[in-house]
């Protein structure tokens, strides 16, 4: 086995170990990691989550306490209005469960941005939640939720026993709400995830198994599937360490650095904020604590996107979950070939 | 000394050492052969897997499992192509009991 040295990177949570530093392997192919512009702001609101998965790059949980207050929920609004932010991107943690999310949707719509929500399914069944079918077309919500896969067997071993049969109810819910059927206007995209220590197939191809068989047996349809890498930090660091896989996934992520992925890396687009008002380059660095450039401001109150536009990405050893092979962003894979 | 180490698979390039000119001529041809044709990836995998058991090659099973996963096969498909290749590393020993038929006729009254 070959040996693997440390990269010490300034996060503050553990990072996966490499034996090639992020910023080199750019260099090297000349490559300056900038944003381009800021065209979506993802608001992570909070870590409180219905479900525990095991590949969790949030660590989220039931029993996580750390969500977002309604004054900074309006902090962010305050941001979506001055700037026309054309995406707000809502994720967690479940992040239905914040008692700030529907005014978070109702004011960002009211402000015309597009709204995607990174919606779990099994939320559905919590109280109060019921409705949120409704409420999602209501106000032409975007709806993006995992489904590792079209069995119950993989679904479970992830997301946890009995999610499978949930999601599949959830999803039936959303298809007769109209999300997911031609000609409705109702977005339900679909993300990949691999069950383990390995990377997504190419998003095509699971995309094509995926549509055929959740409606051939189960009669559920949806729109896009996207491919995503699991991301080599927090519950899933843990569990390649756990299971001696952490340098075999490293190598492999390394190995498929592709550099024609760098162009359309969500960090490139998007600004990340956090339950506590404070602003990151995505959600993966908010989740190591690893936030903008020092010469930035660091909060939404603050957010200036004419200076956000050209921003250097702050980067770790975790980038090459998102650079590896086809490439993985919140819209799944971004390079043709991988 | 241990027969069939994890990290040997890594190590395939070492058998390059003597005849180099011969390695890469079997890499480039084991290469092209994975690439997307007539055939898919998957597809190929799934040949690659079930070819892998046929030989019981340690190194083979273990690096076709992993590409029939990143291909997007499951289990199921999977465990469909290793039973294709022991039924028909079964069927070939059962059909030369022809020939054990045919010997013990040779010398029986």
């Amino acid at each position: 086995m070959s040996s693997v040295l440390p990269v010490i990177q300034p996060a503050l949570q553990p990072q996966p170990r490499t034996d090639v530093d992020f910023d080199e392997q750019l260099a090297a192919h000349g490559i300056e990691l900038r944003a381009a512009t800021v065209e979506s702001l993802q608001v992570n609101v909070g870590k409180l989550c219905n479900q525990a998965c095991k590949h969790c790059h949030v660590d989220a949980s039931p029993a996580r306490t750390e969500i977002m207050t309604r004054e900074t929920a309006e902090t962010v609004i305050d941001a979506v209005r001055r700037f026309h932010m054309p995406v707000v991107d809502i994720t967690g943690g479940a992040p239905e469960l914040n008692p700030s999310f529907r005014y978070l949707v109702r004011e960002a719509r009211a402000a015309g941005a597009r709204v995607i929500v990174r919606h779990n399914l099994t939320v559905m069944f919590e109280a109060g939640q019921e409705d949120l079918p409704e409420f999602f077309r209501e106000h032409a919500v975007e709806v993006v939720s995992s489904l590792p896969y079209f069995l119950e067997d993989r679904t479970d071993a992830q997301r946890g026993q009995g999610v499978f049969k949930k999601s599949l109810i959830a999803l039936r819910r959303l298809n007769a709400a109209g999300y997911g059927k031609a000609g409705s206007g109702l977005t339900l995209d679909l993300v990949y995830n691999p069950v383990g220590a390995f990377l997504p197939p190419p998003q095509a191809s699971i995309e094509a198994d995926f549509k055929r068989e959740l409606m051939n047996r189960y009669g559920i349809a949806f729109n896009h599937l996207y491919t995503i890498t699991n991301m080599p930090i927090k519950r899933f660091l843990d569990y390649l360490r756990r299971s001696g896989n952490e340098e075999r996934y490293m190598r492999k992520l390394v190995e498929a650095f592709n550099p024609t992925t760098v162009d359309g890396l969500m960090c490139r687009s998007l600004v990340s904020v956090d339950w506590t008002g404070r602003l990151y380059d995505c959600d993966f660095n908010q989740m190591l604590e690893l936030g903008v450039a020092p010469e930035l401001p660091q909060t939404i109150a603050d957010l200036d996107p004419a200076r956000f536009a050209r921003r250097r990405i702050m980067t770790g050893s975790h980038c090459f979950g998102c650079t590896a092979g086809a490439g993985s962003s919140c819209g799944g894979a971004v390079a043709v070939n991988s | 000394m241990a027969y069939y180490e994890e990290d040997e698979l890594e190590r395939f390039s070492e058998i390059g050492k003597h005849r180099p000119d011969l390695f890469e001529k079997f890499m480039a041809w084991y290469q092209a052969c994975q690439e997307e044709g007539a055939l898919s990836r998957r597809e190929k995998a799934l040949i690659g897997l079930a070819v892998a058991h046929a030989l019981q090659c340690p190194y083979c099973i273990d690096a076709f499992s992993q590409s029939c996963l990143e291909a997007g096969s499951n289990m199921e498909q999977m465990t469909e192509a290793i039973h294709m290749a022991s039924a028909l590393r079964g069927g070939a020993a059962l059909i030369h009991g022809l020939q054990a038929h045919k010997s013990v006729k040779r010398v029986s009254m």
